[in-house]
Order: C-alpha cells, then sequence, then structure tokens
C-alpha cells in the first residue's frame, strides 16, 4: 500500500494533474473567498466584511463538482490502458491495499488544496475575530464530502479505461448526489422523498457549512467513502472473472 | 515448481482455456508453443493471478494461486506481453517502486544492481521509460520480473521487439536462468522454443496437444523409413519402379524441383531401407538420384501436424499437385 501510495503521490506531481488541481482549487477558493468575506463593501462584496466563512465553504461545493473527477479521472483507468494493471495485480499485495493506496494518494493532494482555506481563516484573523470552531467544523466538513467525492469518482474511474469517460462519469455522478434532494420534493411518495432526502449529501453538508457538527453527518461521508471504495474493489476483482 | 491440474477458462460461450494440466519443475525451462490466440497468454495470466480461472488448480510452488494468492504471487516474476510501464517514471524509480510494491527483503541497492547488469539496462537507469527505445522496454520488463528474486518466472513472449543481437543475450540470459528457476516461456517462434527451452508444451485452441521434450517431439514423428528423393527421370515411370521394391508402402511425387527432377516422397515399412536397392534400380534404367535424405521433420512441420491434424497431408499434396499442372503444362507448351 505505501509503495502504491508514494507513486501515485509523486506521479500527481510529474504528470501535472496536482498541480492544475491545486491552482484551480486555490484560484476558486481564493475568489469565493474574496468576494464572500473580505470585500470591504457591500457592493462588491456578496457577504460584507464578515468573518464568517461558510458561503465560501458551501460554494466550494461547486468546485469540488467540477475538480474532483478531474484529480481521479486517471486512477484506475490509466492503469487499465496502460496495462500496468497486470504488475499491480500480479503483485503480492490485496486489492484492498491497492485501491486504498490510490485513494489516499488523491486524498492527500486534495487536502492539500483545502489546507488553503485554513490560511484563509489565519488571514482574516488579523481583521476580525474569527469563530475558529466553527471555521474547523466547516474545514472538517469540507475534507469530509471531497473524501466522498473522490471515492464515488475513483468507483467511476474503475469502471472504463478511457480518462475523459471517467472525469465526465464522475462529473455526472457528483450531479445526481448534488440533484438528489431537488428530485426528493418531487416526489409524491412520502417514504420514498424520506430516503432520498436522508441520502442529500449537500444537505449534509450544509450542516456543517452553518456549524453543525452532527457526528450522523461523519458517518454517513465516512461509509459513503467505505461502500465506494468496496464497489471499486468489486469492479477490479469482478474483471479477473469475466 | 508450477503445477497445473484441469485449468479451465471460458469467456461468455467462448472456452479460451479448456481442460490444461502440466507441470513445470525447478531448474526447467518450459516452452509454450501456440499460434496467436491459442490461449497462452490467457494461462499465463491465470498463472500469475492476474484472471481467474473458472475451473481447475493452479500451484505455485505448491501454494493455489486463487487459495493463498499473496503467498503465491511472492514467488512469481511476470513479464505480460506488453511489458507493464509506468511511462512517466524513469527506470530508477519504476524499479524501486518495483522492489517496495513486491515487498522485497533483500538489500536494494545491490540487488537492482545486480538485476541492471544482467539485463543490461545500466545506462538508461537514469532515463524516463517513455523515451526508451522497445528493445529497452522489453529489457525493462523483463528487469521488473526479475526484482526479488522469485523463484518461478513466466515470461510472456520475452524476445518480441527485440533485435537479432539482443534476442540471443536474452535467450543466454534465460538459459541461465532456467538453471536455478523454473521459467515458463511463451513463443510463437519455434526455433526460439526449439533454441532454449528444455520441454515443450504445444496448445491450440486451449488444448494441449503435445507435451514432450523437443527432441522427443521431432522423434515421434519422424522416422528413418520415410525418404525424400530427387530423381531425374520421367516421373510415372519412376514412381512405377520404386513401388515394385519390396517394402515400399507409398510413393508421392511432389514438385519438380529442377528440369527434369522431381521430388518424390517414399514410404516403406518400418524398420527397412530402401536406399540400396532404389540406387541399383534407378541407375539400371539410367536415371540418377539427385538428393537422397530421410524426411525430417522440422519443429514446424511438426506444429502444422499437431495442430492442423492430418488435414495438413491433404494440404501440402493439393499445393504439389497444383504446382505439378502448372510445371507439366509449361512443359508440354514448350515441347510443342
Amino acid at each position: 500500500m505505501k509503495a502504491i501510495f508514494k507513486r501515485e503521490l509523486n506521479s500527481y506531481f510529474t504528470s501535472l494533474i496536482g498541480y492544475i488541481f491545486l491552482t484551480a482549487f486555490y484560484a476558486a477558493s481564493g475568489v469565493l473567498f474574496g468576494i464572500t468575506a473580505v470585500s470591504t463593501s457591500s457592493l462588491d462584496g456578496l457577504l460584507y466584511m464578515t468573518s464568517d466563512m461558510s458561503t465560501m465553504f458551501t460554494l466550494l461545493f461547486y468546485v469540488l463538482m467540477v475538480l474532483i473527477p478531474i484529480l481521479t479521472m486517471r486512477t484506475i483507468s490509466e492503469d487499465m490502458k496502460n496495462k500496468t494493471d497486470q504488475c499491480l495485480l500480479t503483485a503480492p499485495i490485496s486489492l484492498t491495499s491497492l485501491v486504498v493506496g490510490k485513494y489516499l494518494a488523491a486524498l492527500v493532494v486534495y487536502a492539500m488544496g483545502v489546507a488553503a482555506t485554513f490560511v484563509y481563516a489565519i488571514v482574516l484573523n488579523f481583521f476580525v475575530e474569527v469563530q475558529w470552531l466553527e471555521v474547523m467544523g466547516n474545514i472538517v466538513g469540507l475534507l469530509l464530502i471531497g473524501a466522498a467525492f473522490i471515492a464515488i469518482c475513483m468507483f467511476v474511474s474503475s469502471l472504463t479505461e478511457n480518462q475523459v469517460i471517467a472525469a465526465v462519469g464522475g462529473f455526472a455522478a457528483i450531479l445526481c448526489m448534488y440533484l438528489i434532494s431537488s428530485i426528493a420534493s418531487l416526489i409524491n411518495v412520502n417514504w420514498i422523498a424520506n430516503i432520498l432526502y436522508e441520502l442529500s449529501v449537500v444537505t449534509r453538508y450544509t450542516y456543517f457549512t452553518y456549524g453543525i457538527f452532527d457526528f450522523s453527518n461523519v458517518l454517513f461521508f465516512v461509509s459513503m467513502v467505505v461502500v465506494f471504495l468496496f464497489l471499486t474493489v468489486r469492479v477490479i476483482e469482478r474483471r479477473r472473472w469475466s | 515448481m508450477i503445477e497445473v491440474k484441469n485449468l479451465c477458462k471460458s469467456y461468455g460461450d467462448k472456452l479460451a482455456v479448456d481442460n490444461i494440466s502440466f507441470e513445470a519443475h525447478n531448474g526447467e525451462i518450459l516452452g509454450f508453443l501456440g499460434p496467436n490466440g491459442a490461449g497462452k497468454s490467457t494461462t499465463m495470466n491465470i498463472l500469475t493471478g492476474y484472471l481467474s480461472s473458472t475451473s481447475g488448480e493452479a500451484y505455485i510452488n505448491g501454494k493455489e494461486i486463487l487459495e493463498e494468492p499473496l503467498l503465491a504471487k511472492k514467488e512469481i516474476g511476470y513479464l505480460p506481453e506488453f511489458p507493464p510501464l509506468y511511462l512517466d517514471m524513469t527506470v530508477k524509480e519504476y524499479l524501486n517502486f518495483m522492489y517496495e510494491l513486491k515487498g522485497c527483503k533483500i538489500p536494494k541497492n545491490t540487488h537492482l544492481q545486480e538485476i541492471c547488469e544482467l539485463v543490461k539496462i545500466e545506462e538508461v537507469y537514469n532515463r524516463l521509460i517513455k523515451n526508451l527505445s522497445k528493445g529497452y522496454k522489453q529489457r525493462v520488463g523483463l528487469a521488473q520480473a526479475l526484482v526479488g528474486n522469485p523463484n518461478v518466472l513466466i515470461l510472456d513472449e520475452p524476445t518480441v521487439g527485440l533485435d537479432p543481437k539482443q534476442i540471443i543475450e536474452i535467450r543466454t540470459l534465460i538459459k541461465k536462468l532456467g538453471k536455478n528457476h523454473t521459467v515458463i516461456l511463451s513463443s510463437h517462434i519455434l526455433s526460439e522454443v526449439q533454441a532454449v527451452c528444455d520441454r515443450i508444451v504445444i496448445i491450440n485452441n486451449g488444448k494441449i496437444i503435445a507435451d514432450d521434450t523437443a527432441d522427443n517431439l521431432s522423434n515421434t514423428l519422424t522416422a528413418d523409413h520415410k525418404l525424400v528423393a530427387r530423381i531425374d527421370g520421367p516421373r510415372e515411370e519412376v514412381i512405377k519402379v520404386i513401388s515394385s521394391i519390396p517394402g515400399v508402402v507409398s510413393v508421392l511425387a511432389d514438385m519438380q524441383r529442377e528440369k527434369g527432377v522431381w521430388e518424390y516422397n517414399i514410404e516403406a515399412v518400418e524398420g527397412t531401407d530402401i536406399r540400396r536397392e532404389l540406387n541399383k534400380r534407378l541407375s539400371a534404367r539410367n536415371w540418377y538420384i539427385m538428393g537422397l535424405k530421410p524426411s525430417e521433420l522440422t519443429l514446424e512441420d511438426i506444429f502444422l501436424r499437431l495442430t492442423m491434424g492430418e488435414s495438413v497431408d491433404e494440404f501440402m499434396n493439393q499445393k504439389a499437385e497444383s504446382m505439378d499442372v502448372k510445371s507439366l503444362n509449361s512443359h508440354g507448351e514448350a515441347k510443342a
């Protein structure tokens, strides 16, 4: 697992994808931070001069929607296409450690992006008093939802050899997740609507941005990660049997 | 030591590997021979745990590949048909990665250096794999298989893409490795298998059709009572004369090799030597033997014979006859 993790992490920064992801993430979050928190006039800022960063975190969701599929599109499809999966799958390591190693590498790159939001909070702290607990809760929420999206997109990547399809598929999957609560509101059958509401990642993420740290929401995202990593392992395993 | 028992693999309805069983012992180089699509790569992929079999067992040093995959895989070095190389890494990074991936315990630097010397890739050690030639890529693939000193080496067409000099080098290397490893090597080049392997398994349509040493294989299919003779003389009469020699079972005119000289395939009863009698009778009629040799089957012939079955004779005869007709026609025209 360590070998895979190291190689994957290195390859993010030899293949430019890591740099592109981080640049785009820093730029997008920086702009969002600028227009939602530090603007001095109500005219050129959405939320005036405020110590509240939660709007930035809410809007970062849309950034993740685009950027995470790009980060993860090559994880498994590239190996299949270049046949390098042959050396990974014939090496004495379990499929789970292979998938987890790749997952952790993507997660670390993502965390490097999220770390910037912490810097913003420090910067903000020079001007106004920052609600540190709330910011921390937000960062954890952002990490968790990203972790779940990475797992989903990695699963999509394991389904195809084509990186573009993996990226578009990942985007579509996250879009579905995003739309789940809207779909739920259109359904008249109560129990189905309730199930869909429960599955809505947006609602759960919004709780974090409100500063509500609900452990069940943490559990929800963690279990999403586990489920999709498990499914990824099964997809790779199934390919051996077909 | 590799033991394969009743291995089957089907893709949907298509049976790619059909009930294969064989063994390869330590210190033995086993050649896997077969036309493209015969099931060689599939079998190798099953042995290395990349694919799983539909039924049957494969033991690598006593460990079943599906039941104890991690232990079994530790014993194997695998060079697939397309070397599994990360193009964005240097050779050094790649071999280090493989070293860690396989969880090796041997001192790293000396081990990797040894391997590089063995497959002769020291001069490209710090270059990106992307920029290497096909031959070097192939050798880095081989180096990767050797990392960790696995006891069993499975090499899928190891000499593809190499130039003749490199082919000889790699063959020598494989022979050397074969002394203390179990090596399985696949190829569709017969001379290669003949040159390197102790034992040959011929596989076609997913089935093993022969499993023997190279010499035995040609012995079973060759016979000293079969002759190929080139005789200068009128075709029909020559056939009649030869047929009348006691012990001759069949005479078949092949094609006209020189003007007026035909090649004949003569088969006699086993254990009889008809060469002297043949000489005597032909010279009595002033016909000359221009060439005479026992019809020895090369591996190519064996291969064709085994993969095409009896139809190979028909195929060859048809070809010979059609050529005969042509040459006779031209002969006739010349006379007219």
